[in-house]
């Protein structure tokens, strides 16, 4: 009876080892594990046995028993792993299919750069100011300073609605300037961005409509040194730290001193190129002092406030950002353009 | 404002180069906008006297020179020109040499024999006629050159011998000597059969051994146009060749110099307020100032003398004393019109003006030099001899110098004798009064005229001149006189004529010295500066601003401002001129004081940024469209004639019909957008715009302009529902409550059966819907278009209250599905409206999932399918409760709808 353990024990170890499937396995346990088995089928006959005899092949019935067990376990669990692995590797994918898309929809061009803008003015406390594009040109020239004769009144330069000239398309943000001054109270720290129009027909550099943003910032002791630093700011923020300027004498009706502030070229730094036309530098923006005449007939002392505006056009922040080398494609809202933002 | 730096340089010595003089012009206040060297593109390139010609060995048109380079061995040049002649000095382009338009030139043999460089014409050389007026060339029929039109027939025998008539008087005539003259003409003699003749000729492609046509009754070459001939008959006789110098210059001079080309020219950007920078001396005071380098201006003298006394030759009326605030006029006498000499030719080339002849180069150099634009006319021409500068009459006509006929109205000053406009003030003067070739007495005007009354004829007229774009922006009074006295200073200088003593002048205006007070304390508080008083007052001192001492007192003082500084008014004005030279970019940079203020944007900013990108992240792309559009967009989207809405806006000077009007509806630009990405094979697009409309009636003549949300799209994902699911999420993310949609089969943009007012409460918030198929066609549409209109205000009002929290359901909810038949016309609206009326406290949600028509169910209904979901707060629901609540809601719909559970 030991010999016949041992045989089972042997023969059954070496068909688990042998097993490929796990069907194969289950067979092989009914074989010598199941209730017909081959174990069980011995092990009955442990009657015949003598009483002394009988303990002993009982533990070592149990031995083979448990060690069957152990040896139809392991190897369960090597097959399960194997079909795993198999499972695995049938179910793996090409990863270089393009994944399934989600459409998303691009925000204009031109109005990420306004965005980039009002976040960083806001930043600086100022508030954002909407007001009207069909203008009295009562605001947009006269309380600005621009008389009677001031050549961009003229018909060739600005649409008009009536024949008086009163009614008219802004042609400069700038009247929010004067709209900031009678309704606001001071000090005033604001930027006002919009739609702005000039009789200019379309080509690569022009459009009839175009978008400009214009700040103002009014209150005591407000200086020329204040306009340098705030503005030096914004294009530090709008162009990266260390970002170059510079201030250059210019004219505009509403401010006194005024200037234009140019950027130092990011291509060549300087040296001259063909993205600043030689140059070195590429203008950004026109601000100055608010001119005083402008404050008076806004009901503010000059000789008590202060301040100074600028204005700059957004198309050409958002065209020179984007590399974009023709203003009409702004507004013409091909999506091949559009989903390029 | 181009600026020719030698004429700079004779009022204010600069010897900064190019780039450092922009560079320091530009950051005082005068923009530069380019600079350039005239001779830049031209290297190597001298003066060469032909010593010697031959005919080319192997060529029928070619010359072999041998030139005097100036070096010792003279250089040998073939040339294919037929002008030149032994002794000329001519431009040598020498081996290495590079010309304009990056020419460059190399020796190399032709037809075999070897050629060191090129000789040069005027065009290879940059330059023109107009520059240089006796470089014309002119050349005579050679009838060596003939080639016949026909072979078989030619009009001139090839064996035509001295003397053999070719027509009329003219001649066959060997050429047997040719000498060039002073003057620029030939001394000849030729053989005519057995006579000599010897005509001085003008042709300049004469040489000894030609055979020319000859007149014997004029004693003169034939041209080709004598000879009624054409260029292909005489291919190598045209009046073009090489450039005879007429210039004091010598074998191996650089030709820059000699030509003037070596000059360099800077262009200015000048803004409105500073007219005076329009001009040299203008803008040397601007220089010497920003250099800080002595400004030396010329004092005119004229000897005067001339024949006859002013007064008696003329007399100037000014009946319009507000529209001409100063006249001043001389007169020269005994004129003699010629070219003018070269260094004034160069200067006004330099300055981008074309030469013309003596007197009219002289107006245009003091216009340059002083900024002030003068007029020459003819004295005969005026006649009475009375200037009147007045009004034009109504329906009066002026033909000017450009022959056009002008009508004028008496809102346009003219200058007139005393019967007609001569000339029509500050923009142009008249054909009738035109310097001519024979003009023997000249007036000289020179006068200050209303701005706005010169800006608004020139415009009326579309006429803007140089003059005219001076007197607009407001002159110096003060000038007129030193430009009219330099005028004749020039005059004299140049020996066009004699001018006549004395001077008229009328002066309508009292000229005032003006003062400002001056406040350094203020300046600096201005500017945010520390800068000493005296520095202050010596800024100003370089632009000619000073106290009445001229000295640089501590405080606040008067100063003076010259005249023609109109510009400089207040004490700001005064602080500009101070940073101009104190240097804008040393004005310190400092962050803002004062008291601090919250920016941020406002509720409305904040809506729109979140629904843009809601919009985004629905795959809707933004677009940005024209606020104006065509009057013929409102029938493109199918409005009725009664619309209202079609009142509109109406720009009076539209650029075009398509951009007139300002849009009560976006749809128009979304449809037109849609259509061109539809052009364009765009297969699927979505796209919106937050963008205004401008409707009339809004304060104080002004447009309400209230913003609206545009959606459009096309594409194979699209139906009305992926549309009405966007405006649906838009809801949701703006918490809009009682929301709904109506059927709206008016809109007649949309398709009646496509469409759907969109509600919260009462409150209409615009339309979704499919676009009317006919309106898709009148874009060249053929797919459906789908569009929303929302109105921003309308959605912003709806705005529902903040997000706050619900607890999470504690105990389960019961599901329960139906299906329910009803006729074809009830809407799922209204039956989910019944289920949520009839439905109790415990019913939660109501969502629609299936809808069938077909078999099973009667033609002209259709089976609805709802998923309900049924919860209690405070405990798990019972299948009997369920159940209940579920027949409650089954009899409601049988009852109101009349639809059963299926």
């Amino acid at each position: 009876m030991r010999d016949q353990l041992a045989k089972i024990r042997a023969e059954a170890l070496a068909a688990f080892q042998g097993a490929e499937t796990s069907g194969g396995l289950e067979a092989l346990r009914v074989k010598y594990l199941g209730k017909k088995g081959e174990l069980t089928g011995l092990l009955k006959q442990m009657g015949r046995l003598s009483p002394e005899e009988r303990p002993q092949m009982g533990q070592l019935a149990n031995e083979v028993r448990a060690a069957l067990e152990r040896a139809l376990e392991e190897s369960s669990k090597k097959l399960e792993a194997a079909a795993l692995e198999l499972r695995l590797r049938a179910e793996a994918v090409d990863v270089t299919i393009p994944g399934r898309p989600v459409s998303m929809g691009h925000q204009h061009p031109m109005n990420i750069a306004l965005e980039e803008l009002k976040d960083i003015f806001i930043g600086m406390g100022f508030t954002v100011m909407d007001g009207p594009e069909v203008e009295l040109a009562e605001l947009n020239f006269d309380r600005l300073n621009a008389e009677e004769g001031h050549p961009s009144r003229d018909w060739s330069d600005t649409f008009y609605f009536d024949e008086d000239s009163r009614v008219m398309l802004r042609s400069q943000t700038s009247p929010m300037q004067v709209r900031a001054m009678d309704t606001m109270p001071l000090p005033i720290r604001i930027v006002a961005p919009g739609r702005v129009y000039r009789k200019d027909e379309v080509d690569a550099t022009h459009s009839p409509m175009f978008h400009q943003v214009e700040g103002m910032v009014i209150d005591k002791g407000v200086t020329m040194a204040d306009l340098k630093g705030t503005l030096s700011a914004v294009a530090e923020k709008l162009f990266g730290q260390g970002t170059v300027t510079r201030f250059r004498p210019h004219h505009f009706p509403f401010t006194e001193p005024s200037c234009e502030m140019d950027v130092q070229c990011h291509k060549c730094g300087g040296a001259g190129c063909p993205t600043c036309k030689g140059e070195g530098w590429i203008e950004l923006l026109g601000a100055g002092m608010v001119h005083p005449r402008v404050l008076e007939m806004s009901g503010i002392d000059p000789e008590v406030y202060s301040g100074w505006a600028f204005g700059m056009g957004l198309e050409r922040t958002a065209l020179r950002r984007f590399k974009i080398d023709d203003m009409r494609l702004i507004f013409e809202n091909d999506v091949r353009f559009l989903e390029q933002f | 404002m181009n600026l020719s730096r030698k004429w700079l340089n004779e009022f204010v010595q600069i010897d900064a180069d190019d780039k450092t003089f922009a560079e320091a012009m530009t950051l005082s206040g005068s923009k530069v906008e380019t600079t350039e060297d005239l001779g830049e593109s031209i290297r190597n390139v001298v003066v060469g006297r032909i010593e010697k010609m031959e005919r080319h060995p192997d060529s029928d048109h070619m010359w072999v020179c041998q030139l005097d380079v100036g070096r010792e061995e003279p250089v040998q040049i073939v040339t294919g020109a037929w002008n030149i002649h032994e002794g000329d000095l001519v431009p040598v382009a020498l081996h290495k040499a590079l010309l304009p338009g990056g020419k460059k030139i190399e020796k190399g043999k032709l037809r075999g024999v070897l050629s060191n460089g090129m000789l040069c014409s005027l065009g290879e050389l940059g330059l023109d006629e107009r520059d240089f007026p006796y470089a014309v060339i002119e050349a005579a029929a050679l009838l060596n050159d003939y080639h016949p039109i026909d072979p078989a027939k030619p009009s001139i025998p090839a064996d035509i011998q001295p003397g053999d008539k070719i027509f009329g008087p003219v001649v066959a005539a060997k050429v047997l000597e040719c000498m060039p003259l002073d003057n620029g003409s030939y001394h000849t003699c030729m053989e005519v059969k057995d006579a000599t003749v010897c005509p001085d000729i003008c042709c300049d492609n004469v040489h000894v051994g030609d055979m020319v046509a000859y007149n014997t009754k004029t004693d003169a070459v034939c041209t080709l146009a004598d000879l009624h001939a054409e260029q292909r008959e005489f291919p190598h006789c045209i009046n073009d060749g090489i450039f005879v110098l007429h210039e004091d210059c010598k074998p191996g001079d650089d030709i820059r110099p000699v030509v003037g080309l070596d000059d360099h020219v800077v262009e200015f950007e000048i803004t409105p307020n500073r007219p005076d920078c329009l001009s040299v001396i203008g803008l040397a005071r601007e220089a010497s100032a920003t250099f800080n380098v002595p400004l030396s201006l010329h004092e005119p003298a004229v000897r005067g003398g001339g024949p006859g006394v002013l007064p008696e030759l003329l007399d100037v009326e000014t009946p319009d004393p507000d529209l001409c605030s100063r006249y001043t006029a001389r007169m020269v006498r005994n004129v003699k019109i010629a070219p003018s000499p070269k260094w004034m030719r160069e200067r006004l080339r330099a300055m981008g003006v074309r030469p013309i002849n003596n007197i009219v180069d002289i107006t245009n150099y003091v216009m340059l030099e002083y900024g002030q634009p003068m007029h020459a006319f003819d004295y005969r021409y005026v006649q009475g001899g009375r200037i009147v500068v007045r009004r034009a009459k109504a329906g009066e006509e002026l033909t000017t110098l450009d022959g056009n006929v002008r009508k004028l109205t008496p809102n346009m000053l003219v200058i007139a004798d005393d019967t007609r406009a001569v000339g029509l003030a500050g923009i142009m003067g008249g054909e009738n009064s035109e310097i001519v070739d024979d003009t023997a007495d000249v007036v000289f005007e020179s006068a200050n005229f209303d701005g706005p009354t010169i800006r608004r004829a020139a415009l009326a007229l579309g006429m803007r001149t140089e003059a005219s774009a001076k007197f607009e922006k407001g002159l110096d009074p003060m000038s007129t006189l030193p430009a009219v006295n330099r005028a004749c200073e020039l005059v004299e200088l140049l020996g066009a004529g004699e001018v006549v003593d004395g001077v008229i002048d009328v002066l309508n205006c009292v000229p005032q010295p003006r003062t400002v007070t001056m406040d350094p304390a203020r300046v600096n508080a201005l500017l945010g500066t520390d800068i000493q008083a005296a520095d202050m007052y010596q800024y100003l001192e370089r632009v000619e601003i000073h106290t009445e001492n001229r000295d640089f007192p501590n405080g606040p003082a008067p100063v003076l401002i010259p005249s023609w500084r109109g510009d400089v008014a207040r004490l700001a004005d005064l602080a500009e001129e101070v940073a101009r030279f104190y240097g804008y970019n040393n004005i310190p940079s400092t962050l803002q004081r004062g008291e601090t203020t919250q920016g941020g944007y406002t509720p409305a900013q904040q809506a729109e940024r979140r629904l843009g990108a809601l919009c985004r992240a629905c795959g809707y792309s933004e677009i940005i469209t024209y606020s104006f559009i065509s009057p013929t967009a409102y029938d493109r989207i199918g409005w009725a004639p009664e619309e209202p809405l079609r009142q509109s806006l109406k720009i009076l000077n539209p650029l075009g019909e398509d951009t007139s009007i300002m849009r009560t509806t976006t749809l128009p630009s979304m449809l037109e957008t849609l259509a061109r990405n539809y052009n364009y094979r765009s297969r699927s697009v979505k796209l919106y715009e937050i963008g205004r409309i401008y409707l009339p009636g809004g304060e104080e003549g002004l447009a309400k302009e209230p913003r609206l949300l545009t959606l459009g799209a096309y594409g194979e994902d699209m139906d009305f529902f992926a549309m009405k699911g966007v405006v649906e999420a838009i809801i949701r993310d703006l918490r809009i409550e009682n929301a709904s949609f109506t059927a709206c089969g008016s809109d007649p943009s949309y398709h009646p059966g496509r469409a759907a007012g969109v509600y919260a409460g009462e409150r209409r918030l615009g339309v979704v819907g499919q676009i009317h198929p006919k309106i898709a066609e009148n874009y060249g549409v053929d797919c459906p278009l789908y569009c929303a209109e929302l109105s921003f205000e309308a959605l912003l009002e709806s705005q529902g209250p903040g997000a706050s929290y619900r607890p999470l359901p504690r105990f389960p909810a019961v599901n329960r599905d139906i299906a329910v038949v009803c006729r074809e016309e009830v809407t799922v609206g209204a039956l989910t409206a019944c289920i949520r009326r009839s439905g109790g406290k415990l019913l939660q949600s109501v969502d629609l999932f299936d809808i069938y028509r077909g078999q099973g169910v009667a033609e002209g209904s259709k089976s609805a399918a709802f998923s309900l979901t049924l919860r209690a707060e405070d405990r798990s629901i019972t299948a009997a409760e369920a159940d209940q609540e579920l027949k409650t809601i089954l009899e409601a719909l049988e009852r109101e709808l009349g639809a059963v559970l299926r």
